[in-house]
């Protein structure tokens, strides 16, 4: 019933292959082939976030994704990022801002901050909440997670300086 | 007990211990455990709301190549064969028995090695129904020949619902009563009285990590995987269902990816075992956020409140009358019946109080706790009448409750004095922070500005215990293993907090070990506030406990008073070589007295007070009803603050969650059919709905004599008087009150037409 595709791609800097199912998202290819736990699935509609990871550096909602179109992809996942053993400036961010609680939907919070940081390096509060609408925490960290933008902002351009 | 000193834990906004683990996604959650040969279930549900079964077909499914067995109760009852369960009243079956009683309710269950085969086979399952009337509204219920139930069957464990036992004919799950002084001899002296009716609508908790639970039955002994908020509950319910001693069920609980009151008694737990008993495997189910929506929701609230006042303006009788539509299943609505009913008369000082508080059961998902447990509801309604009766009366509001407030020792509605609650230091902490007394922009042209306050709080679950233990290794090191659940709340730093601080140790270093009750003590549950002061106040007599076997063990070995060696060193001494444990065990259960039976009264009816005020700022376009929320100030009382920023976050995160059931989120039933039921279309606060100026504090310098270093309880203390701060403040733009919530753009733009004379038609 179910065909399968030998799919070779690039996982957080490594060459890798899985043999995926038609109807296989990334979050389950993740978490059944891989055993990452990062991207996880929460709403399953692409409506909260939970699950992004980037594709060729492109935020993607992993349940909603099929793993079968990674063939020769860049995929990078919350467990891939910061270097050897040291934290994303964003990931510090996070800890000294407090800006989690259960930490559900940090991964995909991480995720996509980058992505918005990449962006707009030194961006206002607007662009912050407009460019993180999409993304839901039910302990309503929001207020921290503000916080945690500009730190992680600062702390970039620092690096960079 | 170390060389170095570590820094005070207590007041310390120390990181989470599990920070790291957090932000790599790396931390451990029920949701990502596979156990070798495990089974994926996935749940048929009924698509009508009240009917008898007169088959189901599961031949189909069945037939589906990789499916493993379909489930229904038939099977269920071979291994368990008295199938139902609850915490207040043993009425819920684990799979539907003969009758379904809402819409979405488990009726079968497709176990297959693959999630999806179960998916594509639950589809391919059909039933046959006899249709019954529905009963969804909690008003009609209460007279209504349509029953939910046909006999009341309370669990024993409440000793206060035994005389509901065998009742039938009703759908009256419980009927609270207090009564204080005489409410109708107060009426009659009364030179005014006002009389209001407030709703609150159904909503439900949206943990992110939707509820999963794995369970593993094996030969008489059974271990349950599961995102519980209280593993201890599980174990003695799920021990009762299978007639198993305590010792043969192990719940282990690791984090939570959130709870909110959700995660709490029995959810998916009976349902997995069963499963796994059924079929001599581990099984697991993790709901989707759809489903999520059918396992537990909040109960919708009709509150009457009428008042007497003397001319002055001073309250003199009060009653209450509250209805609570608690679903198709009773779960802990009985307690919220009758602990939001407790204080539902506000915290005002009435010589003249009554109080009639009722559960009732609907064929709408069944609803539980909820973040408050029913005080937010109350609140909306008599924080909302209040300023109703002073805008009547001509006094200012703020003059009106502080005239009216309950103070430091006086007794609250059921006789128990207020203590350690800073009702009025909160109300001048919000005053304060909303410059209430500097002149305000009212807007204009079609733009109306208005602001508004409220104060609020709420009884504790009472009596309740936790036990705890702290076990110091032979190098000194300290694990602390205790019931409590982390599902966010930072409970795992705030008990390392209070630990270090008795044992001189750097909290951070402290290992906590999570639920597992094959390891950690008994605890009731991680809910209601509770869990700072009684495990806060067990971990800190566990701590104490083991202080002082380190001081036998340093008189045991001779040491001069004052040697302070370090521990490690002492059980080298005594056992010659790296060996040996001190533990230390803690338990507390508060003093409570039982209210009495016919008037609801008693000296110590909660263990402490929640105390929460608020104030609003809202702009409202008047040609659309459009409302923004500009400025959002929510003060608590959280006796001492162990941990200030997790503090901060728990009174910010409630607030926020409060926020959306009151603008946005509501449950919309057609023909009790839920029509809204995935993040789609029920809307939770997103970064765009946080107010632009938005401020969240506690009382400074509170102190909770009986808390754990004066510390109290914290998680819920802002969402009680958000929505009536915000309710006053629409009334204080507009001139028009709005009685029922979600306060939306539509039904600002009702009021408004309703109160020029043009009301819109109803919309079924
Ligand atoms: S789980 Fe993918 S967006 Fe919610
Ligand atoms: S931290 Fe719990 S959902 Fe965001």
């Amino acid at each position: 019933m179910s065909t399968t595709r030998t799919i070779r791609f690039t996982l957080n800097g490594r060459a890798v292959a899985a043999d995926v199912a038609a109807g296989e998202t990334i979050v389950d290819m993740l978490t059944l082939r891989f055993d990452l736990k990062g991207a996880r699935e929460s709403c399953g509609q692409g409506l909260c976030g939970c699950c992004t990871v980037t594709v060729d550096g492109m935020a993607v909602s992993g349940c909603l994704s099929m793993a079968w179109f990674l063939d020769g992809t860049s995929v990078e996942t919350i467990e891939g990022i910061g270097t050897g053993g040291a934290l994303d400036p964003v990931q510090e961010a996070f800890i000294e801002a407090g800006a989690f609680q259960c930490g559900f939907c940090t991964p995909g919070f991480i995720m996509m901050v980058r992505q918005l940081l990449d962006a707009h390096p030194d961006p206002d509060d607007e662009e912050v909440r407009h460019y993180l609408t999409g993304n839901l925490c039910r302990c309503s960290a929001y207020p921290e997670i503000l916080t945690a933008v500009k730190l992680a902002a600062a702390k970039r351009k620092k690096l960079a300086a | 007990m170390t060389a170095t000193t570590p820094a005070p834990s207590i007041g310390r906004s120390l990181p989470r211990l599990e920070a790291r683990d957090k932000v790599t996604g790396r931390v451990e959650y029920v949701h990502h455990l596979r156990l070798p040969g495990m089974l994926y279930g996935k749940i048929f549900r009924s698509n009508v709301p009240h009917a008898r079964i007169k088959s189901i077909d599961t031949a189909a499914a069945a037939a589906l190549p990789g499916v493993y067995q379909v489930v229904t109760i038939e099977d269920i009852r071979k291994v368990i064969p008295h199938p139902y369960y609850g915490p207040a009243f043993h009425d819920q079956p684990i799979l539907a028995d003969g009758k379904v009683r809402f819409a979405g309710e488990p009726v079968a269950v497709v176990l297959a090695f693959d999630r999806k085969i179960a998916e594509d086979a639950v589809a391919l399952i059909t039933a046959e129904y006899e249709e019954l009337p529905g009963i969804f509204d909690e008003i009609e219920a209460m007279t209504s020949d349509v029953l939910v139930h046909d006999e009341l069957k309370p669990a024993s464990t409440f000793p206060d619902l035994q005389h509901l036992k065998g009742r039938k004919g009703t759908n009256i799950a419980l009927d609270y009563q207090l009564r204080r002084g005489d409410t109708e001899a107060g009426f009659a002296k009364a030179d005014h009285v006002f009389e209001h009716t407030f709703c609150s609508q159904q909503v439900m908790h949206i943990p992110m990590e939707p509820f999963v639970s794995v369970a593993d039955y094996q030969d008489g002994h059974l271990t349950l995987h599961t995102a519980s908020q209280g593993p201890s509950f599980v174990r003695i319910e799920i021990a009762r269902l299978l007639g198993l001693p305590e010792n043969r069920v192990r719940v282990k609980v690791p984090f939570l990816g959130g709870g909110f009151g959700g995660k709490l008694y029995i959810k998916l737990e009976a349902l997995v075992t069963a499963l796994s008993m059924v079929a001599q495997r581990p099984v697991k189910i993790s709901l989707t956020m759809e489903e999520q929506f059918y396992m537990v929701t909040r109960h919708p609230c009709h509150f009457t409140i009428k008042s007497g006042l003397t001319k002055e303006g001073k309250l003199i009788a009060r009653h209450c009358e509250v209805i609570w539509n608690g679903g198709a299943y009773a779960d802990i609505g009985p307690r919220v019946t009758q602990k939001a009913g407790f204080t539902s008369a506000g915290p005002y000082d009435i010589e003249n109080v009554s109080i009639n508080s009722y559960a009732v059961y609907t064929n709408r998902p069944p609803c539980g706790a909820l973040r408050g447990f029913g005080a937010p509801q109350t609140a909306w309604a008599y924080e909302s009448h209040t300023d109703m009766i002073a805008e009547a009366m001509g006094i200012d509001k703020v003059e009106f409750r502080r005239m009216n407030m309950l103070r430091e020792g006086r007794p609250q509605a059921s006789g128990t004095p207020l203590r350690d609650a800073e009702i009025e230091r909160s109300l001048d902490h919000i005053l304060d922070r909303m410059n209430w007394s500097l002149p305000f922009d009212r807007g204009s042209g079609t733009i109306k500005r208005g602001r508004g306050i409220a104060i609020g709080f709420k009884g504790i679950t009472a009596p309740t215990t936790s036990v705890a233990i702290v076990n110091l290794f032979a190098d000194g090191s300290c694990a602390l293993y205790i019931g409590t659940v982390d599902m966010g709340q930072g409970s795992d730093t705030v008990m390392a907090q209070i630990a270090g601080e008795v044992l001189n140790l750097d909290a951070a270093s402290i290992k906590v070990i999570h639920p597992d009750t094959d390891v950690t003590p008994y605890d009731m549950g991680t809910l209601g506030s509770r869990s700072t002061f009684h495990m806060g106040n067990a971990v800190k007599l566990a701590a104490q406990d083991a202080m002082g076997k380190i001081a036998d063990l340093a008189r045991e070995l001779g040491l001069p008073e004052g040697a302070n060696l370090p521990l490690a060193d002492m059980l080298r001494k005594k056992y010659g070589m790296q060996a040996g444990n001190i533990i230390g065990t803690g338990s507390f259960i508060p003093d409570y007295e039982k209210p009495d039976t016919t008037t609801g009264l008693t000296k110590k009816g909660t263990p402490f007070w929640g105390v929460g005020a608020a104030g609003a700022e809202v702009e409202i376009d008047i040609e659309t009803g459009a409302i923004k929320v500009t400025k959002l100030v929510n003060v608590a009382d959280v006796g001492t603050a162990i941990n200030p920023k997790a503090v901060q976050q728990q009174l910010s995160g409630a607030a926020i969650m409060q926020l959306g059931f009151t603008m946005t989120e509501n449950m919309v039933f057609r023909d009790g059919q839920l029509t809204n039921g995935s993040l789609a279309d029920y809307k939770i606060p997103t970064l765009l709905d946080i107010p632009r100026e938005f401020i969240n504090e506690h009382v400074p310098n509170a102190y909770d004599k009986d808390g754990p270093f004066g510390a109290k309880g914290a998680g819920e203390s802002t969402t009680i008087a958000l929505s009536p701060a915000i309710g006053n403040a629409v009334a204080d733009a507009l001139g028009v009150r709005i009685h029922d919530l979600p306060i939306t753009p539509e039904s600002i733009f009702r009021a408004l037409q309703a109160a020029k004379g043009t009301p819109l038609e109803d919309c079924a």
